[in-house]
């Protein structure tokens, strides 16, 4: 199973492995460890200028009121639907994981399958949000220069934030498909593990994560 | 690989529904805003924030602990993953909204 090839494999040095982790999973949590520092430091400055310019920021429930197909103001529940998209494909990742465990590969096939479709969905739904929000109010767009809900700050922080995830999530979506694709060959079954699809798994809840504080401070508090 | 997680998938939803009613309330308080949680002051922001940010922290914790199996880890691995986030974020934050406040005031 876990043959450490001598002299080669830099974890490979016994049978004790560092902090009880394989090198790939362990370097994956080093790695979202130090991405989640980023995105703190991204809300953090979020933070700053919602504070600084106090008076003229908008209230996200003012701005994002609208749901396709249908009329009026409804704050806050389209991006309750996109929440509700990615913890859902949060628990399709998890099923993935726990039957790569098993070794069940129709199973792992399936839930990474609806995992992707998760990530399609809410990628297509953030697409909806963006093109709501540069469409602006009245006929006046939304630039990173200017526009018409409040600081124009409040623009560039919506674009770069979700646009930042966003791209994480895009990132995923293409990994998982790159996974998907290995798991149909049959590549961990011959290797004896699932143990890919665990990593990627971890990177695909990291994304789930940050989208909850994004929701919290950008559309929230 | 060796580790047995044999049990069955019931902790999985389990978790969401955790997770499904935790944002479930914190939409129904964003929409609907009681009152008095507008209005109590607690530490220079409205009780409402506190109950958003004390509930997206309890998300976390499932979301960390178990779909990512953090809690099933090593005690070491966790606090080496743990420890930089809990001195690290408080103390950008700290100083970055008190330094956001004082240019509001000042600017």
């Amino acid at each position: 199973m876990e043959q450490a090839v001598e002299n080669k494999n830099p974890w490979g040095g016994g049978d004790v492995k560092p902090l009880g982790a394989s090198y790939g999973k362990l370097m994956m949590w080093f790695f979202l460890m130090t991405d989640a520092l980023t995105f703190s430091g991204f809300l953090a400055a979020y933070g700053f200028s919602r504070f600084k310019y106090a008076d003229e920021w908008p209230i996200a429930e003012e701005v994002f009121t609208h749901f396709p197909f249908m009329h009026g103001d409804h704050p806050l529940l389209f991006v309750a639907l996109m929440t509700f998209i990615l913890i859902l494909s949060s628990v399709t990742m998890v099923l993935a994981v726990n039957y790569g465990h098993k070794m069940e590969r129709k199973k792992v096939i399936l839930w990474l399958s609806l995992t992707i479709v998760g990530g399609i969905l809410f990628l297509s739904s953030q697409a909806w949000e963006w093109g709501h929000f540069i469409h602006g109010l009245d006929g006046v767009p939304a630039t990173l220069i200017s526009n018409p809900y409040g600081h124009p700050l409040f623009a560039d922080y919506f674009f770069f934030i979700t646009g930042f995830h966003g791209f994480h999530v895009f990132s995923g979506v293409v990994i998982l498909t790159i996974i998907l694709i290995n798991v149909i060959k049959g590549t961990y079954e011959e290797r004896g593990h699932y143990e890919m699809v665990e990593k990627v798994g971890l990177y695909w809840h990291f994304v789930d994560l940050v989208w909850v504080f994004v929701f919290t401070f950008f559309y929230l508090v | 690989m060796a580790k047995e997680t044999a049990k069955g998938n019931w902790w999985i939803w389990k978790v969401f529904w955790i997770l499904l009613i935790v944002t479930a309330v914190e939409v129904i308080l964003g929409i609907y805003k009681p009152v008095f949680m507008e209005e109590t002051m607690l530490l220079g922001t409205k009780l409402l924030n506190h109950v958003f940010i004390i509930l997206t922290l309890v998300k976390a914790a499932y979301i960390v602990m178990t779909f990512m199996h953090l809690g099933h880890e090593k005690k070491s691995l966790k606090w080496v993953i743990i420890a930089p986030m809990f001195i690290l974020i408080p103390y950008l934050l700290f100083i970055i909204l008190v330094e956001g406040l004082y240019t509001h005031i000042m600017m």
